[in-house]
């Protein structure tokens, strides 16, 4: 028989604390309301069995004489192959208009893998877009960040990775987008024909702010569960900057001491349990997360995108519609392209290199100093790089992005100013056009 | 003894309150009851009969009035033949044999013994009935690996004992007794090949800490020539995400001559972790013709494992080192990223609602920081024996910004900081160890004059490149030119390294010195030039040449004729007159640095760029056209 309380002590933003005992730590309640039923979940538990709960729709409009009864079981989702193709809110309610579903529920937030379980990722994920593929080539199991300001096209970008992936299930995990951008997301992956390896997980800005927290945890675990099944697994999160600042609400409401600029000093803890989700399981599927970090004010020391950028296997920096190659960074890239082709490091050194000192003759040219002839070599050359490389509408597998890469240089170029070891010119130098 | 019972009254996260009766003891171990299992937790603190307690697992799904045991003992490890090779959590568990019992996922209140009681080690006894002996002294070996390792007396019997017997030669598990001591009062004492000792206690069974002196070769160019790292020393590799901390340590951990390297991950990526483990058996150390994971032990508290074993892993780790550095060994220890364990001490401070410090740290930070550092040293021990503890810290600056806590608290008692630097690894110059950031008071491979000319030289081609943005490369001198071309040089062909190429990736300390000498005397010839755009093509070259070079291994042929091809090279463009006279850098230095401070001088006194280009063409300028 289920026990229920009707005396609710203390409501403060989205927390509210009943006194009751024998309640597990993490457990989830159940709060009725005038406006319906909501979950909330027990977040800390005081000498005296004071319950803190954090309550899913928010403290608005909680009396303190509604119903609060606990469920004996933590927050779980409904788990099988009928997912795919769904789509439901951050808290795995139908959001599709179709059935809910009824079976066993998975436990969300479930354990670490034993890191000696893990293997090292050795496939790389063509993405057809020579900025990743070349310079920043994303692995199967990476967990990677897109940093962008708001404005900048992340989703589009997110969208496409995914559909262009060869995976067979894509989890979308929306925390407090736009609506427009939850049409967006899934009118594309629709056109696409990828709905049916797909289940989305939308949290949208109207919706009430905890369950932000859960969409990502929805996400993962169902992610988990897949991966398990054996399934190549690709988890979007956007925007996680929107879930950080969740967790920041309700770190103040508690009245946890902040760390920085008002964040909470676990938000590292926080950001990695969900993050170190990614892995590849030996003998079964693997879990690649790439989500979106959008900096506020594009400040990388912003709390968010900083301590992700500590935790993520890298960034892809989205601005002015481009992936910059400063500050993008693959730290897997190494594990995989050196099984590609031969030159396909080294050229990637060597371009970033040069395209660096491109940008040293561009600040030079605005300051307005002569232009050398080493100047004039930069300055066509981060043109052509410009437009044949770094362009987002550029669709274009590897090897072919490789080649462009050194018709590029020979355009500009002798090959001894390039910095590449010999060998290398001789086997791939174009004789097209000797500069 | 009646064990202190309790009853949980409070969670919060990974800290608990629990109501006791009977006797606490400050960081004593304790397990919270929670449906079958039992989940190892810490005394953090002490209120009447109230105490906190970290735990060291999850809390999810814990009732409050479950119960509490009391252990009596301090958080410890076991010290023991056959540490190395393994892979640890934070609580010395190891996780491969975890693994193999629990699959994929880590389940809590799991532990395993972290020595195998199974396995046989060849036992020699060194005492012998009658002996007098206390803690640390040794009464036999083993041989673990390539080292004789020393049983020992259990650090923790202070006082002297007598050996009344020990057991003759032959394969013994570390559970059996191989030796019988008495204390003052007549009590026998067995003596097993393993014991416990508690982490937060450092070992001092050593008869004197000797200064660092001797150089620990990492065969990392820059650090071994500009910023050393001696054995017995400390230092701390500070930097923002991506600088490159993580790769030099696992490459430090790769190639530093030392005997042993402990590896403490610390609330880092697990798939970090993953590439030693499965990287380091296949890798074979030439020196010793044996796999490096049989010198590696690995600590791992990763990011996602519970908060509270992250701050006791790096305990766990410094303790195994001071074990080995018992046996008269030089240890290595890797400890990535302190920042992480900082941040564990203020998770906890926090749920313990300590007045907080600077960016809500405990205001304990610095101490516990020394503290940590000072178990490092060089030692000479009791049988006349010398062993090393090193430390190494990756430092994770939030914001990239060294005025943080950790990062100042940490400077304050290293001996040499390798500062990472966001420009560097932009602009992909690995290992991006900022040259004029850093800093070492650690002796060195070369002279300490050597040291300071090349510091001199790449701060000055730095004002240059400064001044080169705002004056422009015409209104740069040549000489000032070559300068900057020079120092270029000696940072793209000797301090920027290749970590994945299998030559270039280590420089054994011999061939430093030799390609050191090569390049010293380039940047200390006079070179002429008819304009900069031939200065740069030679540099270019010259550039090429090394680059290759550096890939080649010594003793090849081509060894010998790339380094031909840079003599002919540079030979080309020393002017006949000049080669017996060669100015030397120094002087090159000291008249760049006087034009310079004549070029300030003037434009403090007003004079607009058309002037200064005048100043310039005055000066030694080859530009025709300004
Ligand atoms: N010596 C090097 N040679 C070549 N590439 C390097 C080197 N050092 C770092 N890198 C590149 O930079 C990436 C990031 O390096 P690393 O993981 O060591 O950074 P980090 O400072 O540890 O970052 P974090 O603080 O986030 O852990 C690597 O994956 C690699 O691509
Ligand atoms: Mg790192």
């Amino acid at each position: 028989m289920k026990k229920i309380y009707n005396r609710i002590l203390q409501i403060s933003g989205n927390i509210i604390a009943v006194r009751a005992s024998g309640i597990k730590y993490g457990e989830l309640a159940i709060v009725k309301t005038s406006q319906g039923k909501t979950f909330a979940e027990v977040i800390r538990i005081n000498a005296s069995d004071e319950i803190f709960l954090q309550v899913f729709a928010g403290g608005s409009g909680i009396s303190t004489g509604d119903e609060v009864y606990f469920l004996g079981r933590h927050m779980g989702i409904p788990f099988s192959e009928n997912l795919l193709g769904r789509i439901f809110t951050a808290t795995g309610e139908p959001r599709d208009g179709g059935p809910h579903l009824t079976e066993a529920l998975t436990e969300i937030s479930g354990p670490a893998v034993n890191p000696a379980k893990r293997i090292v990722p050795t496939n790389m994920i063509h993405t057809g877009i020579p900025m990743i593929d070349i310079f920043n080539s994303l692995v199967e199991s990476q967990k990677i960040s897109i940093f962008t300001t708001s404005g900048e096209p992340y989703n589009e970008l997110v969208v496409r990775i995914a559909l262009q992936a060869k995976v067979d299930a894509i989890v979308v995990g929306g925390m407090g987008i736009r609506y427009d951008d939850y049409l967006f997301i899934k009118d594309s992956i629709e056109k696409g024909g990828a709905f049916g390896r797909c289940v989305l997980f939308i949290h949208t800005a109207s919706d009430p702010v905890v369950e932000c927290l859960i969409a990502a945890d929805i996400s993962l675990a169902v992610a988990e569960r897949f991966a398990l099944e054996g399934k190549k697994v690709l988890v979007l999160l956007t925007d996680m900057t929107n879930f950080c600042d969740a967790l920041k609400e309700i770190a103040v409401v508690m009245e946890q001491i902040p760390s920085n600029r008002g964040y909470p000093g676990d938000l590292y803890s926080q950001l990695a349990v969900r993050y170190e989700k990614a892995v590849s399981f030996e003998g079964a599927g693997s879990i690649t997360i790439l989500s979106v970090t959008t900096m506020p004010g594009n400040d990388v020391t912003h709390p968010v995108p900083d301590n992700t950028g500590y935790i993520t296997e890298g960034q892809y920096y989205l601005n002015n519609g481009r992936i910059e190659p400063f500050g993008s960074l693959s730290r897997l890239k190494q594990l995989v392209n050196k099984d590609t082709r031969a030159d396909h490091r080294p050229l990637m050194t060597s371009m970033i290199q040069l395209y660096a000192f491109y940008r040293e003759t561009m600040e030079k040219r605005a300051m307005g100093f002569r232009m050398s002839q080493w100047d004039e070599k930069l300055l066509k050359y981060g043109n052509l790089f410009e437009a044949g490389i770094m362009d987002l509408s550029v669709n274009i597998a590897l090897y072919e992005a490789l080649d462009m890469g050194w018709r590029i240089l020979a355009e500009c170029f002798t090959p001894e100013e390039t910095g590449l070891r010999s060998e290398l010119i001789k086997t791939y130098w174009p004789d097209i056009c000797k500069a | 003894m009646i064990k202190t019972a309790g009853i949980v009254s409070g969670i919060n996260g990974s800290m608990i309150t629990v109501e006791f009766s009977g006797s606490v003891r400050q960081n004593e171990v304790a397990y919270v009851l929670h449906e079958d299992m039992r989940l190892k937790a810490e005394v953090v603190r002490i209120k009447g009969r109230r105490a906190d307690l970290q735990v060291f697992e999850s809390t999810r799904g814990l009732k409050s009035g479950a119960e509490v045991e009391f252990s009596g003992g301090l958080l410890s490890v076991e010290l023991g033949p056959g540490l190395l090779g393994q892979l640890f959590d934070g609580l010395q568990n190891p996780l491969d044999r975890l693994a193999a019992r629990h699959g994929f996922f880590l389940k809590r209140g799991e532990y395993i013994t972290p020595l195998q009681e199974d396995k046989t080690w060849s036992f020699v006894p060194t005492a012998k009935a009658g002996d007098r002996v206390s803690g640390g002294d040794t009464i036999g070996t083993v041989i673990e690996g390539r080292f004789i390792h020393k049983i020992v007396v259990p650090f923790y019997l202070t006082l002297l004992h007598d050996v009344i017997h020990v057991i003759e030669p032959g394969d013994y598990t570390i559970k059996e007794k191989v030796a019988l001591l008495k204390d003052n009062s007549g009590q026998p004492i067995p003596v097993t090949m393993s014991f416990m000792w508690p982490v937060k206690r450092p070992v001092t069974l050593y008869e004197e800490r000797l200064p660092p002196v001797e150089q620990l070769v990492t065969r990392i160019r820059i650090i071994d020539t500009l910023f050393p790292v001696s054995k017995g020393g400390t230092y701390c590799v500070p930097g923002p995400f991506g600088a490159g901390k993580t790769v030099l340590q696992q490459l430090t951990a790769k190639s530093a001559e030392v005997d042993i390297v402990i590896v403490a991950a610390c609330g880092e990526r697990a798939g970090e972790v993953v590439e030693t483990i499965r990287e380091f058996p296949m890798i074979i150390d030439p020196s010793t013709a044996e796999p490096l994971i049989n010198r590696t032990i690995i600590v791992c508290n990763t990011s996602s494992m519970p908060v509270a074993a992250r701050e006791s892993s790096v305990y766990t780790a410094i303790t195994m080192a001071e074990y080995y550095r018992h046996m008269g060994l030089h240890v290595l220890l890797l400890a990535d990223s302190t920042s992480r364990w900082a941040q564990a001490m203020r998770e906890r401070s926090g749920r313990l609602e300590e007045i907080p410090g600077e960016e809500a740290f405990p205001a304990y930070l610095q101490s516990v920081i020394a503290d940590f550092y000072e178990r490092s040293g060089l030692v000479r021990l009791k049988d006349g024996g010398k062993g090393s503890v090193t430390i190494g810290g990756a430092v994770s600056p939030a914001g990239g910004n060294f005025e943080e806590p950790v990062t100042q608290a940490t400077l304050k008692t290293v001996g040499a900081f390798h500062a990472l630097s966001r420009e560097r690894s932009d602009a992909r110059r690995y290992p991006a160890i900022d040259p004029l950031e850093s800093w070492s008071k650690y002796k060195g491979a070369i002279s300490p004059a050597q040291r300071s000319q090349l510091f001199k030289l790449l701060k000055r081609a730095d004002e240059i490149g400064q001044m080169m943005k705002v004056v422009g490369e015409e209104g740069t001198s040549l000489d000032d030119f070559m300068l900057y071309l020079k120092a270029e040089l000696f940072d793209e062909v000797y301090l920027q390294q290749n970590a994945y190429d299998e030559v270039d990736g280590a420089t054994s300390i011999g061939r430093q010195a030799h390609v050191f000498s090569i390049i010293f005397d380039i940047l200390n010839t006079h070179m002429e030039f008819k304009g900069k755009d031939e200065a740069r093509r030679f540099f270019n070259e010259m550039r090429q040449h090394f680059l290759d070079y550096n890939t080649i291994p010594e003793g090849a042929v081509a060894f010998d004729e790339k380094e031909e091809n840079i003599m002919t090279l540079l030979l080309e463009h020393v002017p006949v007159s000049d080669r017996s006279c060669v100015r030397t850098l120094s002087e090159a230095l000291v008249e760049s640095d006087l034009d310079s401070f004549f070029r300030r001088s003037k434009m403090a006194g007003g004079i607009d760029k058309k002037d200064l280009s005048i100043v310039i063409k005055d000066g030694k300028s080859d530009e025709k056209n300004i």
